[in-house]
């Protein structure tokens, strides 16, 4: 266990640090003037003074790195071109508003995706499971950017049930809710079928082994033998899963941000894309892969405590 | 695997063209490979044949009969510029395959490089590519992609560089267990004893072996290639304007959609069918040639 985890935190820390480097020399390797290019056509004289001294760019382009390295290291993101706020903050600020998306919606579709796979595996090949695996593709199939504009069209913009755009009123709990229920539906809908089926192939795997057998031989009960003896194996491959498409989770909800026009860092990344301010995208960027980088770790380190043969496999 | 190989010692000639054959009679006696064939054969079709089929120029003006509804003249109604919706999506088609065949093409040359070079090269090499690999895949795409465009603006070719990059490992990925499997079997042992090179190893015994999973990978991948150029277009990243791409029609209505939902529901169908039908044609090439390839990705 203990190798296995140096192993996987090493390689958490040089994706990390890949990150990094490539955001710096993504800059860099561009023909012209780094700073230019970095803070745009509208950046004041005294912010792309400010933004040089800071990173030394009449040095050596290594000791540039080290010095963006050091400062990433002690918290330190750089500054918004134009408001010379720092990004560390505004990108925490971010934050939460884009974690709480993609937890509502990974919930969401657990809730029913787990279920939908575990019937299904118990009478594989019946009508239930083939409509079942039919809507799971289709769910996997559809971009869920387009799951969000028609969404927005057909709920908010037809039909008026819910509002359009924005992440609430700070103090009115239902508010908010009530706008989290459209983006939350988009990013979580491929994920229903992403589970169904991960958890049906798991579950008919396990439902073949001796334990679950031996479990029906003791006369258990089908519905104990499904949910409690099956389910509590068939649910690890699940776990990488989750952890691994977290990826695909954060895309989500990009668009989901930007099409809802909701708060977060999705929707800061792309404004700031919109508005040339490199500074705020390269730590909004890092601090994305960061988290990502951190859940996948954690998602296969919890599968490895539960299942020993996945740590000999790295 | 689509044909067997005649020059394998281990496996016994068969009649290779009458299993194909029975192989084909199940993907079309299979609702879902149906379905899924008759709509990659819908885009390709609607997409190289766009001049034909399309009813007007797809970048022609029309003020006067600007964000109309769907009419006999405009089949899927006008957009805000008075430009033919559905001229529009099936040039936009156009893009889209350019796309998914440039990118997937490239990247499966090398996939295909790479994962013979990990799989039969020095464990060093193998080490060194499999981190690159994983670095690779725990990038957020999406964003990742945002950043680049940041800087370099947003261009045709930056859409294929970042699909080129992203798909890469899934197929190297592939080719390097295959050839791992393959190298310590009698028939390449034996050719190697016999005095072939490196290459000639590499490229008639191996290649073939592993060309069949990678293509039945390369249609899976359709779908996310195509939605990375819709994506990016419709966040206007991506092809420039006036270039009609699904995702700059779904932009431009997005941006109208409290006047007109015609657009949004244009622009998406076909993307929906493409990525519906490459899922349901991969998903049933995979069931019928190589069962495995669905685990490990």
């Amino acid at each position: 266990m203990w190798s296995y985890f140096c192993k996987r935190l090493g390689l958490s820390v040089v994706i990390v640090l890949c990150a990094l480097l490539a955001l710096f020399l993504l800059l860099h390797l561009i023909p012209g003037d780094p700073v230019k290019i970095a803070l745009g056509t509208r950046a004041t004289p005294e912010a792309i003074a400010r933004y040089a001294e800071k990173m030394h760019v009449h040095e050596p382009i290594y000791y540039q790195f080290w010095i963006y390295f050091t400062q990433v290291l002690s918290g330190d993101l750089g500054a918004d071109v134009f408001s010379n706020r720092s990004v560390t903050t505004i990108v925490l600020e971010a934050l939460p508003s884009t974690l709480i998306l993609a937890a509502v919606s990974l919930f969401w579709a657990a809730l029913i995706g787990i279920p939908l796979g575990c019937l299904s595996a118990v009478r594989p090949n019946s009508w239930f499971d083939r409509l079942t695996g039919v809507l799971s593709v289709a769910t996997i199939a559809i971009p869920s950017f387009l799951v969000s504009i028609w969404s927005l069209l057909v709920f908010a913009v037809m039909l008026k049930w819910l509002p359009v755009i924005g992440a609430g009123d700070p103090g009115d709990f239902w508010d908010q809710v009530s706008h989290l229920i459209l983006p939350a539906f988009a990013v979580g809908l491929g994920w229903v079928g992403y589970l169904a089926r991960m958890v049906r192939a798991s579950m008919l795997e396990v439902m073949n082994e001796n334990y679950i057998r031996a479990a029906r031989a003791f006369g258990l009960r089908e519905r104990t033998i499904v949910f409690r003896y099956a389910l509590k194996v068939a649910i690890l491959p699940t776990i990488t899963l989750i952890g691994i498409g977290f990826s695909g989770l954060l895309s989500g909800t990009v668009f989901a941000e930007i099409i809802f026009t909701r708060p977060g860092v999705g929707k800061l990344i792309y404004d700031m894309v919109m508005n040339r301010n490199f500074p705020v995208v390269q730590g909004a960027v890092l601090v994305t892969t960061a988290v990502y980088v951190l859940i996948t770790l954690c998602a296969d380190l919890v599968v490895a405590w539960l299942d020993p043969r996945v740590r000999d496999s790295l | 695997m689509f044909a067997t190989r005649s020059d394998s010692p281990t496996v016994p000639a068969r009649d290779s063209s009458s299993e194909s054959w029975v192989k084909l009679r199940r993907l079309l006696g299979n609702w879902q490979g149906m379905t899924g064939l008759v709509l990659v054969i819908l885009f390709f079709a609607s997409a190289l044949f766009a001049p034909v089929f399309a009813t007007h120029d797809p970048n022609a003006l029309d003020i006067p009969a600007r964000l109309s509804g769907p009419s006999l003249a405009h089949f899927a109604g006008t957009d805000q510029l008075g430009r033919d919706t559905y001229s529009r999506v099936l040039y936009g088609g156009r893009v889209a395959l350019q796309v998914a065949a440039i990118g997937i093409s490239v990247s499966l040359a090398f996939g295909l490089l790479l994962g013979m070079l990990a799989g039969y090269g020095p464990r060093w090499l193998d080490n060194a590519l499999l981190l690159f690999f994983d670095v690779i895949r725990s990038f957020p795409t999406i964003v990742m992609a945002l950043a680049a465009v940041a800087l370099l603006g947003p261009s045709l070719n930056l859409i294929l560089a970042i699909v080129i990059v992203t798909t890469i490992p899934g197929y190297a990925r592939l080719v390097r267990t295959s050839t791992m499997a393959l190298k310590n079997t009698e028939f390449i042992l034996a050719e190697r004893a016999l005095g072939a090179g490196f290459g000639r190893i590499l490229w008639r015994h191996i290649t073939p072996n592993v060309i069949g999973p990678m293509f039945i990978l390369a249609a899976m991948d359709v779908p996310v290639v195509v939605t990375v150029e819709a994506g990016l277009s419709f966040l206007g990243l991506g092809v420039l304007p006036p270039t009609a791409s699904w995702g700059s029609i779904l932009n431009e209505g997005y941006l109208l959609i409290r006047e007109t939902p015609w657009p949004i529901i244009a622009g998406g169908i076909p993307l929906v069918l493409t990525t519906l039908g490459f899922t349901f044609l991969g998903e049933a090439l995979r069931d019928i040639f190589d069962p495995r390839l669905g685990k490990g990705r």
